[in-house]
């Protein structure tokens, strides 16, 4: 594998699940409680691969996510950006090699700003003449497939969801990045419009040698863009593999049942998993899925069980 | 024959001026039957979902016949109307947290709508009962400790549980048709999986007819026996599930049908339809599709297709005259 863009050991995400006083906070003794959104995750992202990060909402793949572009402080853990430890003091150089995409372009794009001044924007702190800032605009909106001369001065909201999210697309490639968080890109956008996103992204992705992390709840979508999968489960990377290996051979009961109660055009059969997703305060016990699992032991109650290899992927089971 | 809409066509009257946002649709849905409406976003399937309970804006204007079990719903009174509401038809919303009351508990909000049904059905009311059946209906939504679900208020549940209770007061109240406006679309995969389940359950048990509106292919291959693909108001095809996914006839269908991703970005791009969804104030003459599609002719930029039947489809393209 060529080397990890990122690697993560134990990283850890909790929120404080109500917030209190100063004053109550002194006095009150009952336990503060936490939502364990990342619950010890150990993960790397190699360069130049695509890595689709799929689970149900809840389960921590934003927050993930949003870790690695430092846009979240960790709580426990550690995350390394090309073999240094991230600090306070490398964010600065991090936050300029690492993008990021967010679901909904009309949230994420200022609705009073030209379209040039959104996707220049990320250069406004570096010393780029204003002749190089407009080549650099247009070879972004080029490579997004949007005419530099008709949007500069268009506002967001005259653009139809597609344009938009390859406003956003060419915003985090702007600044030439090495990474790009995408958090959801296309679960805003029409069937049709999907398609023609995920082209783009891909086509992006390989032109500009660029390393992805792709977050996704459709298991069809991240089927296309990825190379590796990891699926989570209430804050944990419970098996990671292969994106085929993955979807043809999953090794977990989770990835199984989630496998299964997708719908596709290819049958009409679909299975859903039994019971609820746990509560992130109270966690179950061993194994978060156990309570779910219809292949459940008694060792899955008591013990977490540890990333395994098996075969060609890693999974998280006792069952192995 | 338990739903027939005829030469159906309603518009919005806005700021910018005339919204033709369905435009002369034809189609019916039989007893026991599922039907998918299926479109992207802005092709009318929810303000035809709306229509047929009578719940569109005051700027609506429609002409044209719905006729669900023998009444015409556009020309009920409106007291009339809500006769029908709830027991000949019932409507699940897409956001499950704006469907209830925020502010009464579960148990008030399902007593409602059983004491109406009871009401209507001239019978008296049996708080005891009542309560059973309430006990029941979330039950066989497969709510666990339903007494405790009952005393809870809709921000105490999660959007699944919410949208299972909206589904188990469909149940309890046995509609004639079900209209099912993207009801999954809010929740996760897993969920989205158990409310398809209940659907069909509840059509195999109850006979009910549904009409499930989603813009997502895959979702309404797992629901209906019939598909109506809608694009920018109108009609392109309507057809037997299998029929229309495994060989579609509308240059549409076939365009929404192949840019479903079912492989790996390694095997070659995925096919698109080029080009955005029309803007609805100023849609393109003749065959609305025309600019977007691969297949058009000449006489598609001029002249709108006719309804025609073809290999059990009901088409509207020039292709099949």
């Amino acid at each position: 594998m060529a080397e990890p863009v990122f690697r993560t050991v134990g990283l850890t995400k909790y929120f404080e699940a109500s917030k209190r006083s100063l004053l109550s906070s002194l006095v009150s003794r009952s336990p503060r409680a936490y939502i364990k959104a990342v619950d010890g995750v150990d993960m790397e992202v190699a360069s130049g691969e695509v890595l689709a990060l799929v689970g149900e909402s809840g389960s921590g793949k934003t927050t993930l996510g949003r870790m690695l572009a430092t846009l979240e402080t960790v709580t426990n853990g550690e995350i390394y950006f090309m073999n240094q430890k991230v600090t306070k003091k490398l964010r600065k150089k991090v936050r300029r090699q690492v993008q990021m995409v967010f679901q909904n372009p009309t949230d994420s794009l200022d609705p009073r700003m030209a379209i040039k001044d959104i996707v220049t924007e990320p250069l406004h702190k570096s010393s780029v003449s204003g002749q190089r800032k407009d080549a650099m605009f247009g070879s972004a909106l080029d490579l997004v497939g949007l005419d530099a001369e008709t949007f500069a001065q268009r506002r967001s909201r005259d653009l139809s969801g597609g344009q938009r999210q390859r406003v956003a697309i060419a915003r985090a490639i702007i600044s030439n990045p090495t990474f790009i968080v995408l958090d959801e890109p296309t679960s805003a956008l029409d069937a049709s419009v999907q398609a023609q996103v995920l082209n783009l992204l891909s086509r992006i992705h390989d032109e500009l040698k660029l390393t992805y992390l792709f977050i996704t709840h459709n298991i069809s979508v991240a089927r296309f863009i990825s190379d590796r999968i990891a699926v989570m489960y209430a804050g944990k990377v419970i098996e990671i593999g292969p994106t085929e290996q993955v979807i043809t051979n999953a090794k977990h009961p989770y990835t199984q049942a989630l496998l299964q109660s997708v719908p596709t055009i290819q049958t009409q059969d679909i299975v859903p998993p039994a019971g609820e997703v746990p509560s992130l305060v109270n966690l179950p016990s061993g194994c978060r899925f156990h309570p779910r699992c219809p292949h459940a032991m008694e060792i899955c109650k008591q013990q977490e069980p540890p990333l395994k290899r098996i075969g060609e992927v890693d999974a998280a089971c006792w069952l192995y | 024959m338990l739903l027939d809409v005829k030469e159906l066509r309603i518009n919005y009257g806005t700021v910018y001026g005339n919204l033709e946002a369905v435009r002369s649709l034809n189609f019916s849905v039989e007893k026991g039957e599922s039907v998918a409406i299926v479109g992207e976003s802005g092709c009318g399937k929810s303000t035809l979902g709306l229509a047929i309970v009578r719940l569109l804006p005051p700027n609506a204007t429609y002409d044209g016949r719905i006729v669900l079990d023998g009444k015409d719903v556009l020309s009920l009174k409106n007291n009339e109307v809500r006769m029908i509401r709830g027991t000949d038809v019932f409507m699940i919303f897409q956001d499950p947290l704006n469907s209830l009351n925020p502010v009464k508990r579960v148990s008030a909000q399902l007593l409602e709508a059983l004491a109406i049904k009871q009401r209507r059905a001239g019978k008296s009311f049996d708080e005891r009962a009542t309560y059973k059946d309430m006990v029941e209906g979330l039950t066989s939504v497969r709510m666990p400790d339903p007494e405790v679900i009952l005393e809870r208020y809709p921000h105490q549940l999660s959007g699944g549980q919410i949208q299972r209770v909206v589904i188990a007061m469909a149940l309890l109240m046995k509609p004639k048709l079900l209209i099912a406006d993207e009801p999954t679309s809010a929740v996760d995969v897993t969920i989205q999986a158990q409310v398809i389940r209940l659907i069909n359950e509840l059509k195999k048990e109850y006979g009910m007819s549904v009409l499930f509106i989603t813009h997502d292919m895959a979702v309404a291959y797992t629901v209906a026996d019939r598909f109506l693909v809608m694009y920018a108001g109108e009609l392109s095809e309507s057809g037997p599930v299998n029929r229309v996914v495994k060989s579609p006839l509308h240059p549409y269908t076939e365009a929404l049908i192949s840019s479903i991703p079912t492989k790996s970005r390694n095997q070659g791009e995925l096919s698109t339809i080029p080009g955005s969804p029309p803007n609805m104030l100023s849609p393109p003459q003749g065959c609305r599709f025309h600019p977007r599609c691969p297949k058009a002719m000449d006489i598609c930029k001029t002249e709108n297709p006719r309804y025609a039947q073809r290999d059990e489809r009901i088409l509207r393209c020039h292709l099949y005259g």
